[in-house]
This record gives C-alpha cells, sequence and structure tokens, in this order.
C-alpha cells in the first residue's frame, strides 16, 4: 500500500503531477484551481527538476504545452472554465499535431466569466470538441480525490500510448475537497523519447516535423482517417465505468464526478427506503460507457441522471439507451449544487408518483 | 457509523479548522473522510463552513441535505443549518455569541459558553478547539488523543509552542459537556 495522506484535491493532483515524472507544467492562475500552480511552484523543481513556469495568460501556457510536447517530455497545463476556453485554440492544434499532454479543467459554473462555485457545464466543451475540427480529447471524469490522483498517471499514460491529448474532468468540489489518498511512487523522468520527439536533429537521424497544417486536402484527410481510426481504437480499449448495486436494480442513477457522488446518496436513501436503486458512474466520457447503458436498459424501469448542468451528459445516455427505457434528467446550474433530497424527491416525483 | 456534520460560523473564528482536525483524526483512525469547505463568495467577510463526514463505510456525497450535527459558532450559521439537522441530531453553539438560541425540540440542543471559555484562556483563537472539545464529548466521533495527535498534523509547526493552549482549550471544552 502506498503513502496515505489527507489531501485537497486539487493539491493532491499537484502531487501526482509530480510522481508521474511530470517534465513541465506551464498554467495561469485561476480559482477554483490555484492551489495547483502554488503547490508545484513549493514542491516540484526542488523534487525532481520539473519546469514549473507561470505563464503570461492561458493562451501562452497551451502553446508553450505544444512546444514542449512537441520534444517528447511529459508536459501538463491546469485551469478553469473562462481559461480553458481561451486554450481552445491550441488544444485543437495539439489534438491536429498528435501530441499527447494533460490538460486539467477543475469546472466552474459558466457561461461567461461566471461564478467561482463548482459546475458541471463544460461536459460538451470537452467530449464532442471544444475546438475546431473533428478531434477528440480522451476525457477523464474523478469522482473523488483519489482519482485526481490516479487518473494524473492513467491521463499521462494513455496520452502517449494513442499521442493524444487527455483531459481531466473535475469540478470546484473536487478541486477544493479533501480526502484521505493513497499516493503512488514517485516515477523517474523520461531519459529516452518517442520517435517522433523533435529533440534535436544529429546528422544521421531524419528531420523530424511536428505540425497540424496540412494544406492539401487529400493529405489532410488522411490525417483525419487516422484520427478517426485512433479514436475508434479507444472506443474499443480504453472505456472505463462502475456499476453499483445494477444486478437487482430497478432503477438506475447515473452522473459523472460530483454527480454520480450524489447519485450515490440518493441511491442509499432509496435503499433505506426499499426502492432497488443501482448506479452507473462513467470514468471516461469520451470514449463514452455507451454499452453497458445500452445493456441495461431493457432490464430498468428507468434511468434518472444527475449533473450540475443544464443536461449534456444525458445527449449520450438517451444515445446509448434510444427507447429502451425512460430517460430522465435532474440538474442545477450556475454553481449550485444539487443537494441529495431534492434530488430524491424528484426521482420519486418521476418514477413513483402513481404509487 | 457515519457522522455527517457541518462546521460554521464568521471566517476567522477556525471553523474550517475544526473540520479539517476531525477529518484528519477520521484518517488517524482508518475511517473515509471527507472535508468539504465553502470558498465562495461567503468566505469573503461573511459565514464560512466545512462539511466533514467521518464514516466506517465508503463516503457518498460530499453535499449533505441533512446533518447529524450542527456546530454554529455565529448567529447567520444557526438561523440557517437549524432546519437542515436530522430529527433526533445534535446542534452544538457558542452561547457566548448567539443570542437567539435555536427553537427545535426535536434534535438535541447544547449551547455552550465557547468564547467566554476561551476568553478566560486569555486567546479568543482557540474558541474553535473548545467547541471541538465539546463536539467530541457529545459525538464521540473519534477519541480525544486523536484529536490532538491531528492537531500536530493541521498546525503549522511554527505554532507547535500553542499546541498546551490548544491542548487545554480542547479539554475544557470536554469539560462543559462533561459537567
Amino acid at each position: 500500500m502506498g503513502e496515505l495522506k489527507l489531501m485537497k484535491g486539487n493539491e493532491a493532483l499537484a502531487e501526482a503531477l509530480i510522481r508521474s515524472g511530470c517534465d513541465g507544467y506551464f498554467g495561469y492562475p485561476i480559482t477554483p484551481q490555484s492551489e495547483v500552480i502554488e503547490y508545484l511552484s513549493r514542491e516540484a523543481t526542488a523534487r525532481t527538476g520539473m519546469v514549473v513556469l507561470q505563464a503570461e495568460s492561458e493562451v501562452a501556457s497551451i502553446n508553450m504545452i505544444y512546444g514542449a510536447a512537441a520534444t517528447g517530455r511529459r508536459v501538463a497545463t491546469t485551469s478553469s472554465s473562462p481559461g480553458i476556453s481561451l486554450m481552445q485554440e491550441g488544444i485543437s492544434y495539439i489534438a491536429g499535431a498528435e501530441l499527447p499532454c494533460l490538460v486539467v479543467n477543475v469546472v466552474r459554473g459558466g457561461p461567461g466569466l461566471g461564478t467561482i462555485q463548482p459546475s458541471q457545464a463544460d461536459y460538451f466543451q470537452a467530449t464532442k470538441g471544444g475546438g475546431h475540427g473533428d478531434y477528440h480529447l480522451l476525457v477523464l471524469a474523478p469522482y473523488n480525490v483519489q482519482e485526481m490522483v490516479d487518473f494524473v498517471k492513467l491521463g499521462f499514460e494513455l496520452g502517449e500510448k494513442y499521442r493524444n491529448p487527455v483531459m481531466i474532468l473535475a469540478d470546484g468540489a473536487m478541486g477544493q475537497m479533501m480526502e484521505k489518498v493513497e499516493l503512488f511512487e514517485q516515477q523517474t523522468r523520461k531519459t529516452s523519447f518517442a520517435d517522433w520527439a523533435t529533440n534535436g536533429k544529429p546528422k544521421d537521424k531524419e528531420r523530424r516535423i511536428i505540425t497540424s497544417l496540412f494544406i492539401e486536402p487529400e493529405r489532410m484527410e488522411q490525417v483525419n482517417l487516422n484520427l478517426q481510426a485512433k479514436y475508434k481504437a479507444m472506443q474499443e480499449n480504453e472505456v472505463r465505468y462502475q456499476t453499483m448495486n445494477t444486478d437487482d436494480a430497478e432503477y438506475i442513477l447515473t452522473g459523472f464526478g460530483l454527480g454520480s457522488r450524489i447519485a450515490m446518496k440518493v441511491m442509499e436513501l432509496a435503499r433505506e427506503k426499499g426502492i432497488k436503486v443501482g448506479l452507473i458512474r462513467p470514468q471516461t466520457v469520451y470514449p463514452f460507457p455507451y454499452q453497458v447503458y445500452k445493456d441495461i436498459a431493457p432490464k430498468v424501469k428507468g434511468i434518472l441522471d444527475i449533473e450540475m448542468n443544464a443536461g449534456q451528459m444525458v445527449e449520450d445516455v438517451r444515445l446509448a439507451v434510444g427507447d429502451k427505457t425512460r430517460v430522465e434528467f435532474y440538474g442545477r446550474m450556475g454553481g449550485i449544487i444539487a443537494e441529495p433530497d431534492e434530488v430524491f424527491n424528484y426521482f420519486e416525483k418521476v418514477f413513483l408518483g402513481d404509487k | 457509523m457515519t457522522e455527517e456534520a457541518i462546521f460554521a460560523g464568521f471566517g476567522g473564528q477556525g471553523v474550517l479548522s475544526m473540520g479539517m482536525i476531525l477529518a484528519y483524526a477520521g484518517m488517524i483512525e482508518n475511517k473515509e473522510v471527507c472535508w468539504m469547505p465553502s470558498y465562495g463568495p461567503e468566505m469573503r467577510g461573511g459565514t464560512a463552513n466545512a462539511t466533514t463526514i467521518i464514516s466506517d463505510t465508503l463516503i457518498s456525497s460530499p453535499i449533505i441535505s441533512k446533518y447529524d450535527t450542527v456546530v454554529a459558532l455565529n448567529q447567520p450559521s444557526v438561523d440557517k443549518f437549524e432546519g437542515k439537522i436530522k430529527t433526533g441530531g445534535t446542534i452544538i453553539y457558542d452561547a457566548t455569541n448567539i443570542l437567539t438560541p435555536p427553537t427545535r425540540t426535536d434534535i438535541k440542543v447544547f449551547g455552550i459558553p465557547g468564547s467566554e471559555t476561551a476568553v478566560n484562556l486569555k486567546n479568543i483563537r482557540v474558541l474553535n478547539m473548545v467547541v471541538l472539545g465539546a463536539f467530541i464529548a457529545t459525538r464521540h466521533t473519534v477519541k480525544p488523543e486523536t484529536i490532538l495527535e491531528a492537531l500536530k498534523k493541521v498546525l503549522p509547526e511554527r505554532y507547535h509552542n500553542l499546541i498546551p493552549l490548544n491542548k487545554k482549550a480542547f479539554e475544557e471544552g470536554m469539560a462543559l459537556i462533561k459537567n
């Protein structure tokens, strides 16, 4: 068993960046995730020699990530919603150039400058594009502080496996709350680099070019076909989710991240009353676990999805189940977090109202 | 055992630390713990609070509709959270500060002279340890000695000279309930 600590989500994530042998962090502070750069500034360089740099803006940080990732190094940036919006151009370039990197969004309420309170309103942006062009990030949605740690290590590994940017889609609550975490061992920083890395050209090696510019449409289409093949492979191999109490379930609660934590509590409240409720919690929201919903739909009377937005992941749930069962949605917006009791009341109203 | 508590008061009264010390203590005793602070606009000059959950089993939501225990160090916290206590639950409040006490009859109400005790110890800043003492004497969520062990972890080393005073405050807080 690794080292156990009580840590804030943001600090645990920063610690995981150091321990995963990250070579560089480029970021710009924004609530509710400024603890990440604060923690790294204090700890990282002295411990591993990792670069920690506060850029002049989010636009600068993501382009520093683009450049550093092109050298084959492990690099990461973190921000919150408005900052992530600023980064979208760079993220699209990184996806187009097929570079691995880790981008963390500790989501706050929007749109616009919004509020600093927790929200999940950036689901569409994270999973359906965000920037321009037909690309996807691989998106991991932590539901506790432990996953804020584990998904950093996993995120780097998956990013390098697929040469694709990876996003951790958290929220203000995940960043600010403290829980018990088990930390993995310090990984050594890389000393050898991928065969595509632009880290110096010896005379006897061929020139390597990293770009997202392909003027000839035939070539650009081929790049797109390669990307799509990669996304298909992710859908086949990287779908991750957790189920609880689904064996005898008559109803399913679902949600990602904080939404799934509230769903867990609602499940407890329902089970106390003898209502057979189970839970499905996607850990990857791209690729989305369509199959698990599709399989369970004919066996249950309904699914209630809980999110801190106007209903975003619920579109994927509906796509998965079609007309095989009822799909209902409960959400709060703008930084308000739904309380378990109000969700339970809604559940009773929509599913058990006629009893 | 699951304890779903909230510690609430003015910013600067140490309510966030109270919850954090309890969470640390829970971890030392190998329990599941979750500490969720308010960090929004209310932190800037108004009320602050920290939901703290200690459990023998996996903790579900960090957001709670109804608490087992509310610890309130100012009037707005009593007004805000009295209605959010489970039937049979507990409220502990600082009777020195709070002039309109809770009125519910289906909960256990403990008004303790927290600020008065802290002032008698010549340091109002130990109010949170006095009240945490009262909390532990009422709820027995963790062992008293574990709280003192956790205090050493939470308190930055440069303040460790204040540990004896904090210990005294904690013990006097426990005595307020026992007597």
